[in-house]
């Protein structure tokens, strides 16, 4: 009699459940993103019903603006509009200076003036496509339905309005761009200089394992707290630094520090951690034979860890890197904290403007009661999402690179 | 820079001891501390020029420990103190006034795994070359290398290509080519065939039998069989009951394996334990 149990089917019945354990849980999390994804993209899309401030059969009889000639649209605008928008009008171009298609434009943006008047999303205009027309024809008497994509390129380069459907994300995705630019700029040289001395050139003592397990609790401090932190130091503290002052720029809007270089100092700051705790695993990891190979040869430590230990992990830091790089670009309370406006029109032209991120642009529209902003939100979340993914696509790709050479040469 | 004046001024002082035998390295009253604890307890050991000088003893008795202290590769590890002298051309290198990366050109090693730079053939030799301030032909310097680390014929079509994809046995062959193309006096071998096949461990100790001709030879090894193959003298080191390294026995190797004076290095080369 053997003492070992014939217990093959029970293992193999036990695995198969965690295989499936497993499984479910990867399932649920891409339903979830799927999920994410679908919703935005539901608000971005979908109809809606057009109003016209004056029907274009009120300015002619037959509603066709191209019967009238030069003069005759002149003579509509001015019987129109008010004398000072006339007079601005002429001030940028005399209206008879215009060609006929100009004339046009600009009787369609201020004289008849097509207002949306209510918005479906993409569920409700794929599948209630019929109701939505039924209820427009009864409710909305002589608005025109349109499936419209809220996220189209006037929306890219336009710059921020009061009205949804003419605001744009320009001077958002700018501010956005600019700031990671500095948080890159600041963090990377930073935490990369810090982990190599961390693991590099400091002794096992009090000391070093004091910061070392300060900057692990600092990666997870809440980034409203980094926000804070910079509204003290570097909006008020080094506030002739980040206005600009120091060196001449004396825009009044910004001379109380609230600026992209603040941003990009403080989103650096919160992402420093970070950074370093993922350079260290990612010099750690490099095999210490090969530094003993650098050694034994007469090398010193920074020829070791310059032309061997650096290349060897660069790839790794580089993924460290864009994980927290993606998660300041997503950033939204402590750019709330150290004073993003949350209505600009003005693109930032240099590090000392005053700015706007996508998301503060994302929350600031939620957050209006017109639903027509919810739409532009959504649409503004896909140009985040996009951008997100170029960067990091971007990133990966340059990694790549640098893994492949590290590897076949 | 100071550090090699004072080894070539001291060059002249080494010729004062008299003997045919030119003692290259003598390490007198060695020992070493990890953190608290005492690995290796006051070992004397001369290395002849020109000579393989084999150390051997069972795992963790300081064998390695004792030849990573005479090109000063200790000190790169945490909280390890090295104490007592290593005569290197009659001066005492263990000194911080003496810079060890110095020491390290002119004191090579070659490690257990094979551990060449995920680079080119090329440029696996020509580095420390470079960084140590090599001014002469560099295509010269690596076909000589090679050459000497009987490695030339397998690769001399495939210098460009990754050392990364050539076989282990290769692969060790160069980290020896590397080690020869910075002109060290000794070279250092701690286990170096232990990873390798015995048709690629035949080869690196043909090699070192070539390589004695030009350097000093110190290897760390396991197996007895390679000691006496390869090796003029042998140490045997075992730790004792405080768990400290001791050398029990130094002599030359055909001695020392038949007529061995200590009971335990008897017992050792016998194979009762080990």
């Amino acid at each position: 009699m053997s003492n070992f149990k014939e217990n093959v089917e029970t293992r193999y019945k036990i695995s198969n459940l965690w295989n499936v354990v497993f499984t479910t849980a990867t399932v649920i999390s891409v339903f979830m993103l799927i999920l994410l994804l679908l919703n935005i993209i539901n608000g971005a899309f979908g109809y809606v019903a057009i109003k016209n401030t004056i029907e274009p059969t009120e300015l002619i009889n037959s509603g066709n603006l191209d019967e009238l000639n030069e003069i005759q649209l002149i003579e509509l605008l001015e019987s129109h509009l008010s004398r000072g928008l006339i007079r601005r009008f002429n001030f940028e171009k005399p209206l008879k200076e215009r060609s006929n298609t100009e004339l046009m434009n600009l009787i369609f943006e201020r004289i008849i003036e097509p207002r949306i008047v209510k918005s479906w999303n993409l569920k409700e205009s794929i599948l209630e496509k019929n109701s939505i027309l039924h209820y427009a024809e009864k409710e909305l008497p002589g608005a025109h339905i349109q499936f419209r994509a809220w996220l189209n390129s006037n929306f890219l380069i336009g710059s921020q309005a009061s009205i949804p459907e003419l605001a744009g994300i320009r001077t958002a995705i700018l501010g956005s761009l600019m700031i990671i630019l500095l948080t890159i700029t600041f963090a990377f040289p930073i935490g990369v200089g810090a982990a190599i001395y961390l693991e590099e050139y400091s002794v096992d003592n009090m000391f070093s394992r004091f910061v070392q397990v300060n900057i692990y609790n600092l990666s997870g401090v809440p980034s409203i707290i980094y926000g804070l932190l910079g509204l003290a130091v570097f909006v008020r503290g080094m506030e002739p630094l980040t206005s600009g002052a120091m060196f001449g720029y004396g825009d009044p809007t910004t001379t109380n520090g609230r600026t992209v270089l603040a941003a990009g100092m403080t989103l650096a700051l919160l992402i420093l951690p970070i950074i370093i705790i993922n350079a260290q695993e990612a010099l750690r990891a490099v095999p210490q034979t090969m530094r003993q190979a650098s050694y034994g040869i007469g090398a010193t430590k920074w020829q070791t860890i310059w032309t061997h230990v650096l290349p060897h992990s660069m790839d790794r830091i580089m993924t460290g890197t864009i994980l927290a790089v993606s998660r300041a670009i997503g950033e939204t309370a402590p750019i709330v904290v150290i004073g993003a406006s949350t209505f600009i029109s003005v693109d930032p032209s240099n590090i000392f403007s005053k700015f706007t991120t996508l998301p503060i642009q994302i929350y600031q529209w939620t957050s209006r009661p017109q639903p027509e902003f919810r739409n532009i939100a959504a649409a503004a979340i896909l140009v985040l999402l996009i951008l997100l993914l170029a960067m990091n696509g971007f990133a990966i790709f340059t990694r790549n690179k640098i893994s492949n050479n590290r590897r076949s040469n | 820079m100071s550090s090699t004046m004072e080894l070539k001024m001291h060059k002249e002082e080494r010729n004062i001891v008299k003997d045919d035998r030119k003692m290259i390295v003598s390490l007198k009253n060695l020992n070493v501390y990890y953190g608290n604890f005492h690995a290796v307890d006051n070992v004397n050991l001369n290395l002849e020029k020109n000579k393989v000088t084999a150390l051997i003893g069972p795992s963790g008795c300081g064998k390695s420990t004792v030849l990573r202290s005479i090109n000063r590769m200790n000190e790169l590890l945490p909280e390890t103190r090295v104490t007592g002298e290593i005569l290197f051309d009659g001066v005492n290198i263990n000194n911080p006034k003496i810079d060890a990366v110095a020491v390290r050109r002119r004191i090579g090693m070659v490690f257990q795994k094979p551990n060449p730079f995920p680079k080119s053939i090329y440029e696996n030799i020509s580095w420390g070359a470079k960084i140590n301030g090599y001014k002469g032909d560099m295509d010269e310097l690596v076909e000589k290398s090679l050459r000497k680390a009987a490695l030339w014929e397998e690769v001399k079509d495939k210098l460009k290509q990754s050392a990364m994809r050539l076989s282990g046995g290769q692969q060790q062959r160069l980290c020896i080519a590397r080690t020869i193309a910075v002109e060290p006096e000794i070279i250092l071998m701690d286990e170096p065939a232990s990873a390798l096949d015995p048709i690629a461990t035949a080869r690196i100790e043909e090699l070192i039998y070539e390589l004695k001709k030009n350097y000093t030879i110190a290897i760390v090894t396991h197996n007895m069989h390679q000691a006496g193959r390869i090796s003029d003298y042998t140490s045997f080191l075992l730790i004792n009951e405080d768990r400290k390294g001791h050398l029990v026995e130094y002599g030359v190797t055909d001695d020392l394996f038949l007529n061995p004076k200590d009971i335990r290095t008897e017992e050792y080369i016998s194979g009762k334990f080990g």
